[in-house]
Formats: C-alpha cells, sequence, structure tokens
C-alpha cells in the first residue's frame, strides 16, 4: 500500500478494506523506519496521528466520508498549526507553537485529513535545496547522497518515499515544484490568490501560494478542490474565481486538439542534455496522443530570475521583522539594551541564506536604490505577465522542463549562492505572474527524475490538470519508486 | 529687518471606528494592558490584515469635509522601522497614493476676513502600541491595545506664519473632526496629536532650514512650542549660526524643548507598496453617497445661524463650537420659536456661564432646550421679569421642578396690574415726600430711585415697564 495513490486508498477505505487507523499505523511505520535516512520529518506525533485516525474512522461511520475522509497528509513547517510546534525549520521560531491553524489546515481538517506530522524545509522557505533548515538538511530518497530540491524538500522526499501519500507546500519561487521534479512526484502550485495564505508563515507575500505535493495528478486535483476557495481574512484571496470540477478534469485524460506552447526560452544551452530529452520526448507523446505543439516566445524570460531575487527579498525583509525577540521567538541571553536584543537575537536566530536575503531586500528598498532595484523589478514583473497573456493568445496550456538540472549533491551549490538560484530558473516567472504551474515526472537522468511543467492561465488550473492526467495515464513515471525504501516489511 | 515664520503641521487623528484597522479587535480606551489584542495586531506569524472599511468611509469624509479630492484608487504602502511596541516591523500606512489629496482650511483673519490654508494629503495608517517606561526598574512594559487602531494622518501645507494661526487651523481642523463625529480627537488621549514643521526666514526669501517639533499635547502647548521655537532659531541665525535640521521633544513642564535626532539619524522607512493589501478602490457612487449625508460643518452652520435667526457673529460662533451646542440651540428655538435671539442670549450668556461656574456638561444639566423654553415663555408674555428668571434659572440648575413651579414657589409672577402697581407707588410717594418734592421741581434723574423703591416694595414682582409708566404719570400729581 505505501506506494498507492490517496485516490486508491480512498476506494480502500469506502469498500472497508482498510481503516483510516490502518493506513495512518502503515505510513508512521515507514516514517519510523525511514525518516533518519532522509530527515523529510522535522516533528511527528504518533498518539496524535492515531487519534485523528480513529476519529476518522468514526466519523465516516457514523456520518459519512467527508472529501478527504481518513487520508494522511503531512504539511511542510511553514502552515502553522495549533498541534504540536511551527517552527519554520529556523532556529528563531525554536519551540514556538502557533494558537491558530492557517486557513488551509482548518480546510484539510474539515475535509476529514489526518495530518500526518510536520516536514523538513529551507529556513523560511528560502533555498532550492532543503539545505537551509535549522534541522539539518533533507535527502532525496533517489539518491541520499543528492538535494530533494526546495523549499518544501520535506514534503517532496516524504512522498517519493512513501512516508506520506501526500503533503502540501507552500511555492513562492518553485519551492512545490522544483522538488517535486528532482523526486519524481507531482506538485501543483494554484494561481495566485487561489488558496488562503492567512497562517502560512510568510516568505514574500504578492508570491507565496500553498499546493500539493502527490503521487499522482489526481490527488493534487483532490487536495486543491479541498483547500481552495476565498479566505474574507486574506485579502488577496480572490473571491469570485471560477472552480470548475478538477477531478472531472482529471478522468477527461485528453489531449486530443489541446494547443500546448513550447516556449524556446525554456530549452537553452547549459541546461542538461537528459533533463532536454527527456521533455522534448514527452512532447512528443503528447503530439501523439492529439496534442499539437506550438513554437513560441516568452522574451523577458532570461529577466525573471533577476526581478524575482529583488521582490522576494524586498518582501522578505519587511515580513521577517516581526521577529525581533520582544513577543515570542528566540531571544538572547542578557541583551545589555534594546538594539543587543534586536541583533544578537536575529543574528543568532537566522541562518546565513535567511540574513543574506535580509540585506539585499533592506538593500533594494533604501533611499536612492529603491527606483534602480525594486521599482525596476516590478517593471520586469509586469513585463513577465505580459509574455504570458501573450502566448496565451495563441495555445492553452506551456509545457517545459521544471528544473533545467536533476537533483545535484549535498553541499554542491552551498557556497554559491547565484548557481543555487538559477535552480529555480524555469519556475520563477509562473510566479512573478500569479499563474498555475505543475510539474510532474517524465523520465530521468542519471537515475534521478525528471520533472516536466505545465504553465496554465490564470484560474486555468482544470487545463493543465486535464494535460498532467492524460500524459500520466499514457506514461508509467509516476509509478516508479526508489529502490532503497521499496514497500519491504510493515506493509498494511 | 523683521523675521517671517513658516509651519507646516501634520495631525495623526484616532478614527473612532468600533474595531481596528485592520483586525477585529475592540477599541474602546482604557481597558487592562494587552487585553484588546489578536493574532493580526501582535504580529503573529501568517497573520494578515483585512482593511476596516468604516475606517475608509470616515478618512473619506473628513476630506470632503476639507474639500479635497479623493482618489477612487489608492494604495497601502509598509514603513519598515524597529520598535518594541511595532509588533510587525512595519506600519501600514499610504505613502506613494494617499486617499485624499488636496484640500484646504478657511481661518478667520483679525480684520474679519478669512486666510486659506492647505491641506496637502490625508492618508490611512495604523497606530503602534505604547512603551511604558516610567516608574518601572530597568525594564520597559508594552501595551499593545492601540496597536493597529485607525489613524488618519493630515498633513499641511506650510502656509502658516504664526503660531496664532496654526492653532487657529488646528481648531478649525479639531471642530470639523469632532462635528463628522469620524474621532472623538480628544487631545488628553492622544486622538488628536501634532507635529510642527517650523522654520523663519526673511521675507520673500526661499524657505529657511526647518526643525520638526513633537510632543504637543494641547492647544497652548503647541502655541508655546512654536513661539518658543521661533525665538530659538531667529537667535541662532542672528548670532551667526545655522539651524540645523532635526527632530525635537517639547517639555511642557519646562517650558522648552530638547533635540531628539538629527538628520544623519533621521530614519530610512524603505517604504513599499503592502503586498497583503489589494489597491483600495471606491466608487464615484460611494463618495457620492458620503457626502449628502454629511452632516452640516461648522461654518456652514455658523453662516446658517447668522441668516436664519438673525444671531451676531459672535453668538453664532460661540453656539457652533460643537455639534452638541449647536443642536441644543436649535432644539430651545423649536420650543421658543418666538425669538431666536432671546434664545441665543439666555442660552450663550446665562445657561452656559452658569454651566461654567457649576463645573457642568450640557448634557449633564438639568437645564434641557424644552425647560429653558418654558422659562422664556414666561418671559416673554410678561408673567415675570428678565431679573426674575435670572433668580428661576439659578433654582432650575439644581431642580428638577418646571419654571412655573418655581415661579410659583418663589411668588415670582410678576405684577401687571395697575391698581395694585398704583397702590404701591402712592406707598413709596408717601414715605418720601422729600424726593416727590425734589422730582417735581424739575429733578427728573429721581426717576431711577422711584423704580427702584417700587420694585423693592414689589420684592421684584412688580412688571418694570408699568412702574415706569405709572410713576410718570402719578409723579406729575
Amino acid at each position: 500500500m505505501p506506494y498507492s495513490s490517496l485516490s486508491d486508498i480512498q476506494t480502500r477505505l469506502e469498500n472497508g478494506e482498510t481503516t483510516a487507523v490502518a493506513v495512518a499505523q502503515t505510513y508512521l511505520d515507514r516514517i519510523a523506519a525511514h525518516n533518519d535516512a532522509l530527515n523529510a520529518f522535522v516533528h511527528i506525533d504518533t498518539e496524535h496521528v492515531l487519534a485523528q485516525a480513529k476519529a476518522s474512522d468514526a466519523h465516516r461511520a457514523e456520518h459519512g466520508a467527508r472529501p478527504l475522509e481518513g487520508l494522511p497528509i503531512a504539511v511542510k513547517d511553514i502552515f502553522c498549526t495549533q498541534d504540536g510546534p511551527t517552527q519554520c525549520c529556523s532556529k528563531i521560531l525554536k519551540d514556538f507553537h502557533a494558537p491558530y491553524d492557517a486557513h488551509v489546515i482548518t480546510k484539510l481538517k474539515e475535509a476529514g485529513a489526518v495530518l500526518v506530522g510536520k516536514t523538513n524545509m529551507d529556513e523560511f522557505a528560502m533555498g532550492s535545496s532543503t539545505e537551509t533548515s535549522a534541522f539539518g538538511p533533507c535527502r532525496n530518497p533517489w539518491n541520499t547522497d543528492c538535494i530533494p530540491g526546495g523549499s518544501s524538500g520535506g514534503s517532496a522526499a516524504a512522498v517519493a518515499a512513501a512516508l506520506t501519500p501526500a503533503a502540501l507546500g507552500t511555492d513562492t519561487g518553485g519551492s512545490i515544484r522544483q522538488p517535486a521534479a528532482v523526486t519524481g512526484i507531482t506538485g501543483l502550485k494554484p494561481t495566485y490568490g487561489r488558496v488562503s495564505r492567512r497562517g502560512i508563515i510568510a516568505f514574500a507575500s504578492s508570491l507565496d501560494q500553498a499546493g500539493p505535493m502527490t503521487r499522482t495528478v489526481k490527488d493534487a486535483a483532490m487536495i486543491t478542490a479541498a483547500i481552495a476557495g476565498h479566505d474574507p481574512a486574506d485579502a488577496t484571496s480572490v473571491a469570485d474565481a471560477p472552480m470548475p470540477d478538477w477531478l472531472a478534469a482529471c478522468d477527461a485524460q485528453s489531449m486530443q486538439g489541446m494547443k500546448i506552447g513550447k516556449p524556446k526560452e525554456y530549452f537553452v544551452d547549459g541546461m542538461d542534455a537528459d533533463v532536454r530529452a527527456a521533455v522534448e520526448a514527452a512532447l512528443k507523446q503528447c503530439e501523439a496522443l492529439g496534442a499539437e505543439i506550438v513554437d513560441i516566445s516568452l522574451p523577458h524570460t532570461d529577466k525573471a530570475v533577476a526581478a524575482y531575487y529583488v521582490i522576494a527579498p524586498s518582501e522578505a525583509s519587511a515580513n521577517l521583522s516581526r521577529y525581533d525577540s520582544v513577543r515570542y521567538g528566540h531571544r538572547c541571553d542578557d541583551p545589555e539594551d534594546l538594539l543587543d536584543m534586536y541583533t544578537r537575537s536575529r543574528d543568532e536566530g537566522f541562518g546565513s541564506e535567511v540574513k543574506r536575503r535580509i540585506l539585499t531586500g533592506a538593500f533594494a528598498l533604501s533611499s536612492g536604490y529603491y527606483d534602480a532595484y525594486y521599482l525596476k523589478a516590478q517593471q520586469v514583473r509586469t513585463l513577465i505577465q505580459r509574455d504570458f497573456i501573450e502566448a496565451f493568445k495563441q495555445v492553452d496550456v506551456i509545457a517545459t522542463p521544471t528544473s533545467p538540472v536533476p537533483a545535484f549533491k549535498l553541499g554542491e551549490k552551498t557556497d554559491d549562492p547565484l548557481t543555487m538560484y538559477l535552480s529555480d530558473i524555469f519556475t520563477i516567472a509562473v510566479n512573478l505572474a500569479g499563474l498555475p504551474g505543475l510539474s510532474q515526472p517524465c523520465g530521468f537522468s542519471g537515475g534521478l527524475p525528471v520533472g516536466l511543467q505545465w504553465i496554465g492561465p490564470a484560474w486555468r488550473e482544470d487545463l493543465i490538470l486535464s494535460a498532467a492526467a492524460a500524459y500520466e495515464s499514457a506514461t508509467d513515471w509516476s509509478k516508479q519508486t526508489p529502490e532503497q525504501f521499496s514497500p519491504a516489511g510493515g506493509d498494511a | 529687518m523683521s523675521w517671517e515664520t513658516v509651519i507646516g503641521l501634520e495631525v495623526h487623528c484616532q478614527l473612532n471606528t468600533k474595531t481596528k484597522a485592520f483586525c477585529g479587535c475592540s477599541t474602546a480606551f482604557g481597558a487592562e494592558p494587552n487585553t484588546q489584542t489578536c493574532p493580526v495586531c501582535l504580529g503573529m506569524p501568517g497573520q494578515l490584515p483585512v482593511l476596516n472599511k468604516v475606517a475608509v468611509e470616515k478618512t473619506i469624509l473628513t476630506g470632503l469635509a476639507i474639500n479635497a479630492k479623493i482618489n477612487l484608487e489608492s494604495k497601502f504602502d509598509r514603513k519598515n522601522y524597529f520598535y518594541p511596541d511595532l509588533p510587525k516591523g512595519y506600519q501600514i500606512s499610504q505613502f506613494a497614493v494617499p486617499i485624499v489629496e488636496g484640500g484646504y482650511i478657511d481661518i478667520p483673519t483679525k480684520d474679519g476676513g478669512e486666510k486659506r490654508l492647505g491641506v496637502t494629503r490625508i492618508h490611512m495608517e495604523e497606530d503602534a502600541g505604547k512603551s511604558m517606561h516610567e516608574g518601572l526598574d530597568a525594564v520597559s512594559h508594552i501595551d499593545l491595545n492601540r496597536s493597529g487602531i485607525p489613524l488618519m494622518e493630515i498633513v499641511s501645507e506650510p502656509d502658516m506664519r504664526s503660531a496664532d494661526e496654526a492653532v487657529a487651523y488646528l481648531k478649525q481642523l479639531h471642530q470639523i473632526i469632532r462635528f463628522l463625529g469620524v474621532s472623538d480627537a480628544d487631545m488628553e488621549k492622544g486622538q488628536f496629536r501634532c507635529d510642527a514643521n517650523i522654520s523663519v526666514r526673511r521675507p520673500g526669501e526661499p524657505f529657511g532650514t526647518r526643525t520638526e517639533m513633537k510632543n504637543m499635547n494641547s492647544f497652548r502647548h503647541i502655541k508655546q512650542a512654536i513661539e518658543f521655537e521661533v525665538l530659538r532659531q531667529i537667535e541662532i541665525i542672528e548670532d551667526g549660526g545655522k539651524v540645523i535640521q532635526e527632530t525635537r521633544l517639547w517639555d511642557s513642564v519646562k517650558n522648552e524643548s530638547r533635540s531628539m535626532r538629527g538628520k544623519e539619524e533621521a530614519h530610512d522607512y524603505r517604504y513599499f507598496p503592502e503586498p497583503d493589501l489589494p489597491p483600495l478602490r471606491v466608487t464615484q457612487e460611494e463618495v457620492d453617497q458620503l457626502k449628502a449625508g454629511m452632516p452640516e460643518l461648522p461654518a456652514q452652520l455658523r453662516h446658517r445661524f447668522e441668516a436664519e435667526y438673525g444671531l451676531s457673529a459672535y453668538d453664532a460662533d460661540v453656539l457652533t463650537q460643537t455639534r452638541e451646542l449647536a443642536d441644543w440651540y436649535e432644539a430651545l428655538v423649536a420650543a421658543h420659536p418666538a425669538d431666536p435671539k432671546r434664545c441665543a442670549n439666555w442660552m450663550a450668556n446665562e445657561l452656559l456661564g452658569r454651566l461654567k461656574e457649576a463645573n457642568q456638561e450640557l448634557h449633564d444639566s438639568k437645564v434641557t432646550p424644552a425647560r429653558l423654553a418654558a422659562l422664556l415663555d414666561r418671559l416673554a408674555d410678561n408673567t415675570i421679569s428678565g431679573k426674575a428668571a435670572k433668580d428661576v434659572l439659578d433654582a432650575m440648575m439644581d431642580s428638577d421642578d418646571s419654571a412655573d413651579a418655581i415661579i410659583e414657589a418663589k411668588g415670582l409672577k410678576q405684577v401687571s396690574d395697575t391698581g395694585a402697581i398704583d397702590a404701591l407707588i402712592a406707598e413709596v410717594m408717601a414715605a418720601n415726600p422729600a424726593q416727590v418734592e425734589s422730582y417735581r421741581a424739575g429733578k427728573e434723574k429721581l426717576m431711577g430711585f422711584f423704580v427702584g423703591q417700587v420694585m423693592k416694595a414689589s420684592r421684584g414682582t412688580a412688571n418694570p415697564g408699568l412702574v415706569n409708566q405709572r410713576l410718570k404719570a402719578l409723579l406729575k400729581g
């Protein structure tokens, strides 16, 4: 069972072949057996997981099943939960307990899901490798010498090694899609405003969006349907967004007549040859499935990373000001005065990548530099948005590689932030434009998974789910499992 | 050579909404510290602001009242600085595009005219909490009840040329805000706070270097602080020195200011658009609706009182100081429509004077418009004299009895019966034969004496007009 999809587990639960408690126990056993090798989870409360599963079984018996009844879902340590600590994998939030659930956590609970625990991540979601976590790096189940991507690397590794059938991540510049790609799973970043950000620890408010990380496209649709929707307490969550039936979109599994844009800027020199080959092959397959591949151009693509690394750190520099040790969080010992308390607490509490981004952002916003950096970056953002609007006049969806390279070795890029930042070169523009993006497995490079990215127009998750489901059903890349974590003993 | 003072003012005014600017917490004043807080106004992780629409409406109303332009799309920005009573490490404010731009306020001038003072902008923002250091040993306490209370910052043009003009502007603004009911504007509670930018120059020259004065908590302090600062700057320049750009704090105990921070220590607030709030959009229809429902403003009311009730400029001004006074006056006129001027005299001179002496507020007084009108009715129909009416009003201040009951009880009913008055006059004439003789010999000044005697004999109840008339007749002999 561990490598079953959520919808398979759901069927078995509905047929009475298993119980939520048995399902939960299966994954708890897998976590106990494998988490040390991966460091995917940073917090697990076994008793609490089983208690939720038991309550779910009771709910099913008494009131019938809710949309995610009894299904285990892990969440990134960035989601505030009333149960257990919420630390954003940062020392500055060590032992912080939120007195509230994030809106999406409430939605998952209301849908009957069993919350498995908190997964590892780059500190404050700043990174592409899950190496900046205060709890130590997370590892890739396909090769534990390699990174699982980031920042939602813990969620990706946990799903890829079947320590949970599904997880939630957040995506600011690719943090769901890139780890999904390099661990061989499916990840969806919904349209900005589709999912409430309330209770999700903010990194870059105009870019952050939560989404599912799953084994199948349909599972991603199931979770998205549960967490999406207007939240009056998030002014950026959109009230009147159309919400078509995403499960039906997945079931259609047809690409007949679909126009798929292939942007030339996403197939460039310097990218991994096997990655390129795998994505080209995937597009050929789509053609065979009845789609039309259209060569398009997104001319401002090469400016996206630079714009992102001004806008995201600028917003982060303000978002992280609240961690001042006054009301909660880490405080240094024996501060001499207020300034000493601020500087030492923050110096001790934040890791070096977080400090780098705060400094970058504060600099970009400072008097005399604002126009040259922040304002310019916002102008670029507008141009990138226009690129996509123009492109979607010609095509229904866009397909690209998710990451230019497969998973790299731990420590390989930690001393070279600029190279690290280029990991997100193909995912960042989607955040800047606020569009939905999905990554699904489409092959291997040197034994490591390669991701295919689908980009849709705003609010058209249905289109990319439909295309991805059709591709998935015609291939078996989603069914591959990492050998080291194969379903051995302990299965239900 | 003379000096010219140049003053610009920034007013922070707390809007009297029930809940805070970006969360549902109560804004009630005086609660136990940190009891009116929630994860949003405490700056907890992942919490998001939701704009209070009532605060927007109140700011628009204020903009309309100062004849300003309402921006149908405005934006929020983050103003970044660290302070323990600023939970998020930034204040949500409006920097680049405020909701209100370009208005004015007219103040009266000494020559009876008006001077127009420009208002640059009004923007919305949130208040910070309060830090408390006094009486604490080596620690500070923070109260975040105020954190997130909606403020409007009203920024003037540098149009004021004296401390008096600055105070006149502030009083006018304060009065408008109170009339609109958008803020309680209680200065003691910090609901109406003012910072002044002050500089001096030779007339016709460009602006001099300005200093910013903070911490002035009353109109009196503002006047003192500005006058102090103007003299300080003139002295520096006349001594050959240069004014340095700095922020200064007014010390109302020592009556002097001291430097708080210099230009080089000035904050770089790193403003940037608030990504948690979409642009604030209002429609012209919403603005028009607010405009239609706008209450009468002090200036309009003054002009109407002069025109409609024939009041002097002075009385009209006194009776329009607050909405409450004006409403009270109009209720009085409604109950005693015969003579609005008499109403104004009695309210402005007699009632308000007594209230001041008794240290009472109008709304706490036993005297209501209806009760005062009943008294004025008796004055109008000659039941009592003006003097007696004053005695009745004295009694009404501490009594729930009606004017009629008091008149009855005190025996103040005016005697207008000719026979009774003639009898009194006969008594007085009999008692004062020498004076009668003198009067008849041409000493007509004695008339006053006789009137006094007759009134005294009547214990003030005789109708003075009738007494006069009858005396003239009877003294002729």
